[in-house]
């Protein structure tokens, strides 16, 4: 990325860009793609328009939406233990942060280029299990406690399984680099016909499936958003907060769909880049300096297409029991992720 | 858990409904934008015809909500022919009906033995104040231009009105 | 198999007590005791101001008990200082989203004291526009099954689909949800033209909806393992606490007034059947529900071919004062069984109205069938019970 200016950044100044790259990566999905995807796909599938006023067909309504939040009052309760009940959002936040640091969105943009990229990504995506915990608990309100256990139990339930079906990825990519694993995917071969690359998704289609539903368990999105189930706990553990904290929740979930798709595509879909094939690359350093530019688009895409269908089962789902989803987690996801690397393992050496 | 096609078909069903709504448009209408006519019959406000009313205080009466308020005082009016007697007449003070309370359930309109009220459609009448929602005998009457013809009956009933 | 079994070796069982009393130590010492939830009355679950008291232990209820009231607003006080036509507008307020169905047994009350009987032609269309505010009413049963359990699309299908009905009833009567239609002796209008084929065309697009909902909900595999099995209701029980509509047919008793009763409407003009189901779950009661919209689209369908000509009311009086008598009427509304006591003493209106509501009725069920459930369960009996609280409360 810092190639493409050709001049010479001090290193100070790359990490001041890098961090704000950050902010852009996360808040720009978050803030107007996901948002904008998800209220008006939403919308058409229920044979509504969705939000119209705001911009032309509704594509400021976040803007709008921010401005509300905004302008209204900070409660918090008498009873609430003050100052975790405000460090909680910001915990939830911090996670998606630091996750989206280690997604490669091109040849050399990127932020940090872990050799365990993977591991790190999967250990930083828990944090936001303690946020909510601290929400719930924090907030001095039944509901909000009921919520935030439940929210307890179901994310490190669903945790194993994530973990389990990158593991296949891992194997079969034989790194933890997440920029690696890309170049790996769009280099490959199948069969010896290189045109489409080799994206793990269609060796690893079981644990693709399990992972797109260990993400939708993990943003706590119907099926599995006991935590916040609307009819019953009203917003489970978000239900005290108000104003900007609610709004640092709100932005969160969204930025998190955006950001755990983001990772699915890299893992599964082959990133930022497109089959070198195409172009006659042969390892990362062939790949022109103008794939920095393309690549983010080409992975927002790959992003939107993921969050499309992570929505789509959203709204039309409903939603399980607390204990359907455990029992849904530990009897039926961990065995066929653990199935699922064995095959992977026989086949490494196999092959 | 055993079979899943009722998930996907599930699914389907909403894939077909976005397909639908991007293609054929949605079912709703923007509001304020654009405006449904509500049908002949919608009980949207009443209008007062004011040379019908004699005060006879029927509809007053018998509104449930008792939210219609009549004064009248008697007047002499010349004779409708020559050397005639002068006839008494009901003069109407003030006809009021308070929408704030009124349910509109229709009975005044049905009871008025003289047609004096009848039904409009129009419903874009609320005000900041609750005190507005009280319609003088001016702005009911003004209501009679909105009053549609009443709808043609279905086949099969029976031509005389009651 | 319990841990308690002869199977098990000695050892084991000796275990497993001494756990248990390890437990009760702790319980004794931690002193945990369940919580108490209130479940409303301001809640987004319940279909209105209904207050539930659940001691919980853990996310099981133990005890549970439905307080009602807070919506209520003394109808049959109402009706005593009110004529008949009044009280026709008052009582189409209490099952708000079917509300047609609310006038007709008290009309029919009254003109079974008068000893006058509406033309057939009027009867024919209050059959048909009470099968309408079923087919509304209950079609938003289904799309709000859907909102208590987190599946948010079925429900906009329903409000979608449920417009077309109330459009045709506002054309017919004026008034979309309170419709103040029916009158002592026949109807107050007649039908516009055009109405009985809008109303034909609607009834497809309402099958095509009770298709799409069976799709979405009711064969999605989440739905049924949430609501099969869930809130049993055996037979002997359901008939003890007074149960009626689809909650009593669901559990096996094959009882519908609008077969079983002489009634003057002209259900027996049309070839429809009873819907009943021997398991007594909670998805028993919504699919039962879901049939009986599809039987109401063909009642309706059948009706509209067959309806006699004439005149839509009968020789009443001006001033209507019913003659000295009491009078009960009771019909299958689409909450279950609806019925009036009209105590009338030769006035303008009613000395004494006796409202019996379905949703009252139904809801005494509640702490029996909310024993030892889980949480969210709570909210899935409450909902395939369905009730409203106008109902209830009135």
């Amino acid at each position: 990325m810092l190639s493409l200016l050709a001049v010479e950044i001090p290193y100070w100044g790359q990490s001041l860009l890098r961090v704000l790259g950050g902010l852009v990566a996360v808040l720009l999905p978050a803030g107007t793609i996901v948002y904008l995807f998800l209220f008006k796909m939403m919308s058409f599938m229920q044979s509504r328009l969705g939000p119209m006023e705001a911009g032309p067909y509704g594509s400021l309504q976040l803007v709008a939406e921010v401005g509300k939040w905004l302008q209204k009052e900070d409660i918090i309760p008498d009873n609430a233990d003050k100052k975790i009940f405000k460090i909680a959002p910001i915990v939830v936040l911090v996670s998606t942060f630091l996750l989206v640091a280690v997604v490669p969105f091109g040849p050399d943009a990127w932020f940090t280029n872990f050799e365990t990229g993977v591991f790190y990504a999967l250990a930083v995506s828990s944090i936001s299990v303690l946020g909510i915990l601290m929400a719930g608990w924090a907030s001095a309100n039944k509901y909000s406690l009921l919520g935030g256990l439940r929210a307890a139990g179901q994310l490190i339930a669903y945790e194993l399984p994530m973990v389990l079906a990158v593991v296949g990825v891992v194997i079969q990519a034989g790194t933890m680099n997440l920029q690696q694993i890309v170049v790996a995917q769009n280099s490959g071969a199948i069969f010896g016909f290189d045109f489409l690359g080799n994206p793990y998704i269609l060796t690893q289609f079981v644990g693709f499936v399990v992972f797109m539903i260990a993400v939708q368990a993990e943003l706590t999105q119907t099926p599995f958003d006991m935590p916040i189930a609307e009819s019953e706990l009203v917003s489970g553990y978000m239900t005290e907060y108000s104003g900007f904290r609610f709004l640092i929740f709100f932005i969160s979930e969204f930025a998190t769909a955006g950001v755990f798709t983001m990772i699915a595509a890299t893992l599964f879909l082959g990133g930022w880049g497109v089959p070198f094939a195409w172009f006659g690359w042969s390892g990362i350093d062939d790949v022109s300096n103008w794939m920095n530019l393309v690549g983010p688009v080409i992975l927002i895409t790959k992003m939107l297409l993921l969050t499309f269908i992570v929505m789509w089962v959203r709204f039309s789902y409903p939603r399980f029991r607390e204990d359907q989803l455990q029992r849904f987690a530990w009897k039926v996801l961990i065995p066929v992720s653990l199935v699922n690397i064995m095959v992977t393992a026989v086949f490494k050496v196999v092959m | 858990m055993a079979k899943v096609p009722g998930l996907f078909k599930g699914l389907g069903v909403t894939f077909s409904t976005m397909v639908r709504t991007l293609t054929k448009g949605s079912n709703t209408v923007q509001y304020p934008h654009v405006k449904e006519a509500p049908p002949i019959r919608a009980r949207g406000v009443i209008a007062l015809h004011q040379d019908n009313c004699t005060s006879c205080m029927l509809c007053s009466r018998s509104c449930p909500d008792w939210c219609i308020y009549i004064e009248a005082h008697k007047e002499l009016a010349p004779p409708r022919r020559e050397g005639g007697k002068p006839r008494q007449v009901n003069k109407l003070d003030r006809f009021d009906i308070d929408y704030a309370l009124c349910m509109y359930c229709g009975i005044c309109v049905e009871v008025c033995p003289f047609d004096a009220l009848f039904w409009s459609p129009e419903y874009e009448y609320s005000e900041p104040r609750i005190t507005d929602l009280l319609h003088d005998k001016t702005k009911l009457s003004e209501w009679m231009e909105t009053v549609p013809e009443a709808p043609e009956l279905e086949a099969g009933a029976d031509k005389k009105k009651k | 198999m319990t841990m308690l079994d002869d199977k098990l070796g000695d050892r084991q069982r000796l275990s497993y007590i001494a756990a248990q009393a390890a437990d009760a130590r702790l319980n004794v010492e931690l002193e945990t005791e369940g919580m108490t939830l209130n479940i409303g009355p301001q809640h987004p679950a319940t279909h209105g101001t209904l207050r539930i008291i659940a001691r919980l232990d853990g996310e099981q209820v133990v005890w549970a008990e439905p307080s009602a009231g807070y919506m209520h607003r003394g109808y049959e006080k109402l009706t005593e200082v009110r004529t008949y036509p009044q009280v026709t507008t008052l009582i189409n307020r209490i099952d708000w989203l079917g509300s047609f169905a609310n006038e007709v047994p008290f009309i029919l009350a009254a003109e079974k004291l008068m000893g006058v009987e509406a033309p057939p032609r009027a009867q024919w269309i209050r059959t048909i526009l009470f099968e309408l505010s079923r087919i509304a009413n209950v079609s938003l049963f289904l799309g709000d099954l859907g909102v208590q359990m987190g599946a948010v699309t079925p429900v906009f299908l329903a409000f979608r689909d449920r417009e077309y009905v109330l459009n045709l009833i506002e054309s017919a009567t004026g008034g979309r949800f309170h419709p103040n239609f029916d009158r002592i002796g026949g109807l107050k209008d007649d039908l516009p033209a055009g109405w009985v084929q809008e109303t034909k065309q609607v009834m497809k697009k309402l099958r095509n909806f009770c298709d799409e909902i069976e799709t979405l909900l009711f064969g999605n595999e989440i739905f049924q393992s949430r609501m099969r099995g869930i809130g049993v209701i055996p037979r002997e029980v359901a008939l003890q606490y007074g149960l009626s509509g689809a909650n009593l047919r669901a559990s096996g008793v094959d009882w519908d007034l609008r077969r079983d009763q002489e009634s003057p409407l002209a259900w027996k003009h049309a070839d429809w059947k009873v819907f009943t189901h021997p398991d007594g779950d909670s998805f028993a009661r919504s699919w039962i529900r879901l049939q009986e919209t599809r039987e109401a689209t063909k009642i309706v369908d059948q009706l509209l071919d067959g309806m006699p000509a004439g005149p839509v009311m009968a020789k009443v009086p001006k001033i209507i004062k019913v003659p000295e008598g009491e009078a009960w009427v009771s019909t299958e509304n689409p909450l279950g069984e609806m019925g009036y006591y009209v105590v009338s003493r030769g006035d303008l209106g009613p000395f004494r109205v006796k409202i019996r509501s379905a949703s009252f009725n139904n809801i005494s069920i509640v702490p029996w069938v909310l024993r030892g459930v889980y949480v969210p369960d709570i909210i899935t009996i409450l909902a395939s019970l369905y009730f409203i609280l106008g109902d209830i409360d009135r």
